[in-house]
């Protein structure tokens, strides 16, 4: 299935207007400086906020469309959101956090197993770790089994350790799933290690020169990459979306 | 010692507690979660009773609650007797007069939820009716207790409003206040003694109560 964005807004210091697809297995990375409306595009795709026109579509459902009047809430567009920061329920464990939405126990405790807190099931969200209660976060927004995915910095919040580790799992769990999957970032690194495609958003448009730019620099970067010993699954996934980029 | 009027405030503090936490729950709901055309009229108007004297609105509801009103003569055919001056009078005219009570450590118990916790919620399929039993109440337990806390304890303690609306009379509408207070103008200062020693130590409980509950707040 296709998720088809086409959305203008008017924001206080800039107009959003932006204009992208999203395919079945595709992970989209739009990545930009904060403040660029990329947050403000993930909300009005989940339905928590409304753009002043336009339309979004997932397959045959329209979603939004203000020129026929439509708005579909968010409750019935079926998705996962992944927030910056936790936003598990205080009140509940892991498990029930979990499994809040989700009829099918067998499968919340598979999603829990594959991202490595069943054992933490019983626990409440404040005595776990940052990259615990993230990867509750995930665990929560896929056990309904949602038809696509969106990731709002989830690792923003984490230490550059748990960063990594998550990233490796989400890039598993990408292989894994067959839905469009949309994940903003500020991070190049983590957009190059990720997306088959990346969106650079600035000032609230698309603005493929900025990611140019930054490209052009890459040789410094890479180097940079390398003295910090980071792992070099980066800077190769860097090669392949400059290719995509150009 | 005649302790009827204190088993009498106790039960009128216990039905008003338990019927304000119902009632009051899905107004400070409205009050909070929505934007509707007049909202800051209607938070005025429920805070009303605390800057009224209770004499004031024990009039209005006395005129409000009689046989010549609506409400009053709809009782009478319903129930088959007048409203005024029975133990239903008295709980009616403590619902209204403890309202703000209630609301107010609600307010502050829901103002304080992140309200990504309810888009989250949302998101996850729930409709605003179940993330309203389901994500907020079980996060604003502490509130709650300290609304019903605060409307008990104010409910065992007032009178103004009480004696405009039911009186005096023995075993249907004369609560503790009432009873001391009478007392005292019968010269019977041994019974007003008792009655007001009894007094104090139930509402030193709550309090104690409510400033745990409110450490415990912090704590998390």
């Amino acid at each position: 299935m296709r998720l088809s964005v086409h959305i203008r807004k008017r924001l206080s210091s800039f107009d959003l207007d932006v204009r992208f697809d999203c395919e079945d297995k595709q992970l989209l990375a739009l990545i930009g400086p904060s403040g660029a409306g990329k947050t403000t595009i993930v909300r009005i795709i989940a339905g928590l906020d409304r753009p002043d026109t336009g339309r979004i579509s997932f397959g045959d459902e329209i979603w939004v469309d203000t020129a026929r009047g439509i708005f579909v809430p968010p409750q019935k567009r079926s998705l996962g959101y992944v927030f910056q920061d936790y936003t598990l329920f205080p009140h509940l464990n892991l498990y029930r956090n979990v499994s809040f939405a989700a009829g099918d126990t067998g499968h919340v405790r598979d999603l829990m197993k594959a991202l490595d807190i069943w054992e933490l099931k019983d626990r409440k969200p404040h005595a776990v770790s940052g990259g615990e209660r993230q990867r509750c976060a995930i665990a929560q927004a896929l056990a309904r089994g949602p038809k696509t995915l969106l990731l709002d910095e989830p690792f923003s919040a984490l230490d550059i350790t748990n960063r990594r580790k998550l990233r490796e799992r989400l890039k598993f769990l990408k292989g894994e799933l067959s839905i469009p999957i949309i994940h903003v970032t500020h991070d190049i690194d983590e957009a190059l290690y990720l997306a088959d495609e990346i969106l650079p958003v600035v000032k609230g448009s698309i603005a493929r020169k900025w990611i140019m730019q930054f490209l052009m620099k890459e040789p410094v970067r890479k180097a940079k990459i390398h003295s910090a010993g980071m792992n070099t699954g980066a800077a190769a996934g860097m090669k392949n979306t400059e290719r995509k980029v150009s | 010692m005649d302790i009827v009027p204190l088993i009498l405030s106790f039960k009128l503090a216990l039905v008003t507690t338990v019927m304000l936490v119902i009632i009051a729950s899905p107004i400070t709901y409205l009050i909070v979660y929505f934007r509707f055309p007049g909202k800051t009229f209607l938070d005025a108007f429920i805070n009303l009773p605390i800057v009224l004297p209770p004499t004031v609105l024990g009039f209005y509801l006395l005129i409000w609650l009689g046989s010549n009103s609506s409400l009053g003569s709809l009782w009478e055919t319903v129930f088959g007797m007048p409203l005024l001056f029975t133990f239903s009078a008295i709980v009616i005219a403590s619902l209204i007069y403890n309202l703000p009570f209630a609301i107010q450590p609600m307010k502050a118990a829901f103002e304080k939820i992140d309200n990504r916790l309810l888009e989250s919620a949302y998101i996850l399929g729930l409709s605003r009716m179940k993330t309203f039993f389901r994500v907020i109440i079980p996060n604003s337990i502490p509130g709650i207790i300290a609304s019903a806390i605060l409307v008990f304890v104010h409910t065992m303690g007032e009178f103004g409003v009480i004696l405009m609306v039911g009186g005096s009379i023995p075993c249907k509408t004369r609560v503790a206040s009432i009873a001391i207070y009478e007392a005292v103008e019968a010269l019977r200062y041994q019974d007003a003694l008792f009655m007001s020693l009894a007094l104090i130590p139930i509402s030193y409980l709550f309090l104690l109560l409510i400033n745990r509950l409110n450490m415990n707040e912090v704590k998390r």
